[in-house]
């Protein structure tokens, strides 16, 4: 083209980055990548391959190895293997390893960038300016936690062996999320990028040969789905880290179920971007621009839900629509797009699906006349008008370029559209007032908030979902909790332990006789505040162990677990009671508690033939544990995370919301307060399933919630048979979060019937804890538990 | 919204330049327009951190892009050690702003390329008008008691006056930044009306000393305040003061420059001054005007750059692009 032309035409000519040293890299390995195993490259036991393109323009990029069963199966041993020799070095050597791959990344963060762009169809402005600085920037912030694991953790160690799943939408930034933090606690790593895009993972696996990371520590082995499932079902992995869709997720959970592993999902989304009337426009619509059009819009926290208030919805329109226009469309290297290619055929026809769907349900659909390249897989930016809530394109992750807009009157029914979907990734708000953004942030079910911005990332901030879109965090101190386990699980025994404390009679405290209550007093269900009688209206025998009937208590059915858990979520008030306001109801349960302790000792003992002053041993821990509980009340607060740009990254602890609780067998009040109280402690609203055995205590706590102002609907307990009502509880689609206390088998019941809403589970995997030894009994791992980090991003300055 | 007196398109400029739109007649004013105005300084940071890496300008786009950005420098020296020699000698340079082989190499010796303007004080019009003789480049005389405008109307709409009558057929004023930061929106209207009414045929180019402006939602009301009032053009600094244009603050005020041209069908022109040395900073903020407003803000009728050393850089990019050497400052005539 001639200077001269272009002085008068003012266009943007061609800019492509080189690929030279990137294929240079892919000749070196004659095309063909092997499975990296053990520090070394191996030949697949599958002999098979597959090929990888580039979706920008079709071609051939190199031949990956397939790995089946066997292949897995070796690349977990070797993790295992590798597992002493990686503890016993210690965490300043693991911090120094971190750091060199830290520093290897960067050297080479041009070779990643342009690798990605071409293996991935994303821009090559995105791979170098955002995802490759983020990976190096992961590698930093963990190898600082690496170094400090021992002293600023100490409670806690590694989990072992971890497999991790990752997307093809991010592949080396979701490989560091997940590597990063994995070794920097000491664990080693089975690691399996997906099958579009492997090849900046291989090319870490040479970083890792590199730094001369210990053999086995990190494995990549590559291949799809069925890979994905061995690596899954391999019984000596600790740990599964999966990133990607939710149906996968559901799948893993299910897999897993009972087997003990720990389990981090990273899901799907459908988030909000929430634009209120006093709104900078211009700048809502660059966000818009970083929400959806980022990344072509396959972004598992993708702004895909445009909320706009009424009143300035057609002003946004019109300027979303002029800016699109200017929106360029092209290959991945070209260094003046805004928008790359679709990942793959079988992506660009679910959108396009979606989308005619979208047409079909009576959106109005915009899209800009830009262009899109011929060869490969491209997108139009697009945007639907007019959609309805109930629109399928309103509902489902697109994962693409394709933004949904509805409208609002008031903020009421912002938060309403907002948390109208079974996803809570992260959703973004748009306004210049600090009140309103500070109060629709913690109303939002997402586990990350941007106020102002979007699509930001840092290392030392958490990223997850609420809902379906998973649990576990990744990044800060909050995602470091996913690959360690508390020390006192090593502890716990394979059958109950009771309480054997030689507490001798206290010869102050009067003992009134041990026999039994009267008959005639039959617990009801205590629910919403009320004592209520069962659905089915039965009532089943309470007997001692030499099988005397010492009373009765209400069979709860199903319906009554309904019922309980429609009142627990009618309870408001005691989820936005401060902290200070929660511990002086807690402190006054304790009160109350020590008021009737002879009482409460004589039920214990009745029903468990302890001695007296072992059952008032009891009652007199649970007073204590309900102190703990109170002292904490306003003591487990968040963070300011220090993240890397000009904003305060609060970390809030949010309350999972309604979880039901299924409470030991043994230590009929000890273990019922002990679960008890450290969820309603972060603002839960609770199901309490009691003691089947022993359900008494529970009973009698009714008076006790009565006499301490503890708000109608926070504590609700349906007596009965256990299995059956967490059975119930865990299918149940308005349940958050559950525990259960109880046998080897309900554990993986539970785990897996959770997985259809993906409620947070804590579960016993039929051990046992000593529920009067402090350390095994109570503490902020129970609150930890009990709630779900929010990370809100304030961007500030004037 | 009044649109008051829109003249047909397409007039012939002074300096032979197509002059393809109406020239801001401004409107009444209208607190209407700027008491809602709300900027997020971060969002705005954050667009103008990608403006100059989204897109990329290489080769011969790059020399194109650079010898239009040529043609939007308004060539500048505004010193208290200005004096007749050195003020031909920046005329001169404005005439032939690139040596001529390098033209020719590129194909553009035939286009009689010059700067857009030569920005000098008061004292200096005389000296310039001799040296710019035949070569229909503007100029431009910085008025009204610049940089820090600290003198009473009277007086600035004398001095816009006596430089009109000296031959500047453009004038930049300065703001009274004392009522922007007391928020006396309706008198700063009104004494830049006056300017505007002083300035007569002579383009009047506003200029806001966004530095001394304190916020960027300051800086967007004073913009829509100075295009309500009549400006031809907005300017971001005088160059004097301690911090001069920016991309953010650029960004502000062409985003008021576009709502501008919504409300009224006006279209204003934009000035960022002070701080741009480099070809590269010139390629973002022609990126910015591209991107933000439209290609027709990439011509000198409605935009400009305010500078001194920017020249010398770009014909050292222009030689590489040319030779594939990178040049050196001594091989290009200076101003």
């Amino acid at each position: 083209m001639k200077v001269k032309e272009i002085f008068e035409t003012m266009d943007y000519g061609i800019a492509p980055e080189s690929s030279i040293v990137a294929q240079d890299w892919l000749n070196k390995h004659k095309g063909q990548f092997q499975l990296f195993i053990d520090g070394k490259w191996q030949t697949p036991t599958s002999k098979k391959y597959f090929s990888s393109d580039s979706p920008s323009t079709k071609t051939h990029l190199a031949k990956i190895a397939e790995a089946n069963v066997k292949d897995v199966d070796k690349a977990v041993k070797a993790a295992k293997k590798a597992l002493p020799e990686w503890l016993s070095i210690g965490a300043h050597n693991r911090a120094r390893y971190l750091y060199a791959l830290a520093r290897q990344i960067q050297k080479h963060s041009r070779l990643f960038a342009v690798l990605e762009s071409l293996d991935n169809g994303k821009p090559i402005r995105e791979t170098r300016d955002l995802d490759i600085p983020l990976v190096a920037r992961h590698f930093y912030h963990h190898a600082g936690w690496a170094q400090v694991r021992d002293t600023e953790l100490s409670d806690y160690k590694e989990v072992g062996v971890v497999g991790q799943i990752i997307p093809w939408n991010f592949p080396l930034l979701m490989l560091s999320w997940k590597i990063a933090p994995a070794l920097a606690m000491g664990n080693t790593v089975v690691l399996k990028p997906a099958e579009f895009t492997s090849l900046t993972a291989l090319l870490f696996a040479e970083i890792c040969q590199q730094v001369g990371l210990p053999k086995g520590v990190v494995n990549i082995i590559t291949g799809a789905g069925d890979t994905g499932a061995a690596l899954v079902s391999h019984p000596e992995v600790n740990k599964i880290a999966f990133t990607g869709s939710t149906e996968v997720g559901r799948i893993i959970r299910r897999a897993t179920a009972g087997t003990g592993k720990k389990v981090s999902l990273e899901l799907g989304g459908k988030s909000p971007f929430i634009v209120f009337e006093d709104a900078d426009l211009d700048s809502v619509v660059e966000g818009v621009v970083d929400a959806i059009w980022f990344n072509q819009g396959q972004v598992c926290c993708a702004g895909s839900r445009l909320l706009v208030q009424e009143n300035i919805a057609q002003q946004l329109y019109k300027k979303l629509k002029s800016r699109m226009k200017k929106l360029r469309l092209g290959n991945s290297l070209d260094k003046s797009i805004d928008i790359g290619a679709i990942v793959d055929k079988v992506q660009l026809k679910t959108i396009s699906e979606l989308v005619e769907q979208g047409i079909a349900d009576g959106g109005k659909i915009y899209q800009p006349d830009n262009g899109c390249p011929k060869e490969g897989y491209y997108y139009p930016p697009t945007l639907f008008t007019d959609v309805s809530p109930s629109a399928t394109i309103a509902q489902v992750e697109i994962f693409g370029p394709v933004l949904v807009a509805m409208t609002f009157r008031t903020h009421e029914e912002a938060v309403a559209l907002a948390n109208n979907t079974r996803y809570g990734l992260a959703a973004s708000l748009w306004t210049e007032n600090i009140n309103l953004a500070l109060d629709v942030a913690p109303k939002i079910k997402a586990g990350t908030v941007w106020i102002n911005c979007t699509n930001v990332f840092d290392a030392a901030s958490g990223f997850g979902g609420y809902r379906e879109s998973g649990f576990g965090r990744e990044g800060g101190l909050e995602g470091l909790y996913e690959y360690l386990k508390p020390k006192v699980e090593d502890e716990l025994k394979s059958h109950p332990v009771l309480n054997k404390s030689s507490v001798k009679a206290n010869k102050k405290s009067k003992v009134t006789g041990n026999e039994a209550p009267n008959i005639d007093r039959t617990a009801k269900l205590y629910v919403g505040g009320k004592q209520t009688r069962p659905d089915g209206g039965y009532s089943l025998s309470v007997l001692n162990p030499k099988g005397e009937v010492i009373g009765e208590v209400a069979q709860g059915n199903r319906k009554d677990i309904r019922n309980a858990v429609e009142a627990a979520h009618a309870n408001k008030k005691w989820g936005e009671m401060t902290g200070h306001a929660k511990a002086q109801v807690l402190y006054y349960l304790a009160e109350n508690l020590f008021i009737r302790k002879e009482e409460f000792a004589n039920r214990i003992s009745a029903m468990t033939s302890n001695s007296i002053a072992v059952a008032q041993n009891e009652v007199d821990l649970s007073i204590q544990r309900i102190y703990t509980y109170a002292a904490l009340a306003d003591k487990y607060d968040g963070h300011v995370h220090h993240t890397t740009q000009r904003n305060v990254t609060l970390a809030m602890p949010e309350a999972l919301g309604v979880m039901g609780i299924v409470c030991p067998e043994e230590f009929p009040l000890l273990g019922f307060v002990s679960t008890v109280l450290p969820a309603i402690t972060m603002g839960n609203s609770v199901v309490v399933i009691p003691s089947e055995r022993a359900p008494l205590s529970a009973t009698d706590f009714y008076q006790i919630l009565d006499t301490s102002d503890v708000p109608g609907g926070t504590v609700n307990i349906v007596t009965g048979g256990k299995d059956e009502l967490t059975e119930v509880l865990a299918g149940h689609d308005d349940v958050d979060g559950l525990w259960y206390f109880g046998t080897a088998a309900g554990s993986k019941m539970v785990e897996y019937k959770s997985a259809d809403n993906m409620k947070r589970t804590w579960v016993n995997y039929g051990k046992f804890r000593n529920w009067t030894d402090n350390k095994q009994g109570e503490g902020r791992e129970f609150l930890r538990k009990a709630s779900q980090t929010k990370n809100i991003w304030i961007p500030y300055g004037e | 919204m009044a649109k008051t007196n829109i003249k047909s398109a397409d007039k012939i400029k002074a300096n032979g330049s197509i002059h393809h739109h109406s020239r801001n007649e401004g409107i009444p004013f209208d607190l209407d327009l700027i008491k809602d105005i709300k900027i997020n300084k971060s969002a705005v940071e954050r667009r103008a951190s990608t403006i100059g890496t989204r897109r990329s300008v290489k080769k011969e786009w790059q020399a194109a892009w650079l010898l239009r950005a040529i043609t939007c420098i308004d060539l500048t020296t505004l010193s208290g050690d200005d004096t007749p020699g050195n003020v031909h000698r920046l005329c001169a340079k404005a005439r032939q702003p690139v040596r001529q082989d390098i033209l020719k190499a590129l194909e553009m010796d035939d286009q009689n390329l010059t700067v857009g303007a030569v920005c000098v004080y008061h004292n200096l019009i005389s000296e310039a008008k001799k040296a710019l003789k035949g070569s229909n480049i503007p100029i431009a005389a910085v008025s009204t008691g610049f940089p820090a405008g600290q003198i009473t109307l009277a007086q600035k709409l004398k001095q816009i006056e006596l430089s009109v009558k000296a031959g500047a057929t453009e004038i930049d004023i300065v703001i009274s930044r004392a009522l922007v930061l007391t928020g006396e929106w309706a008198k700063l209207y009104d004494e830049i009306a006056q300017m505007r009414k002083a300035c007569g045929e002579a383009h009047m180019k506003t200029i806001l000393a966004t530095g001394e402006l304190s916020t960027l939602t300051n800086v967007a009301k004073a913009s829509m305040v100075a295009m309500m009032a009549g400006s031809d053009f907005i300017k971001t600094s005088t160059g004097k003061e301690s911090v001069n244009a920016t991309l953010p603050v650029s960004l502000v005020m062409i985003r008021m420059i576009r709502a501008y041209e919504e409300q009224t069908g006006y279209k204003v022109g934009f000035k960022p001054a002070g701080g741009i040395r480099t070809a590269k900073q010139a390629l973002e903020w022609l990126i910015l005007m591209k991107e933000e407003l439209g290609n027709e803000w990439l011509r000198n009728d409605l935009f400009r750059f305010g500078a001194s050393g920017l020249l010398t850089d770009i014909e050292r990019q222009l030689e590489h692009y040319v030779t594939g050497r990178y040049s050196a400052v001594y091989r290009h005539p200076m101003a």
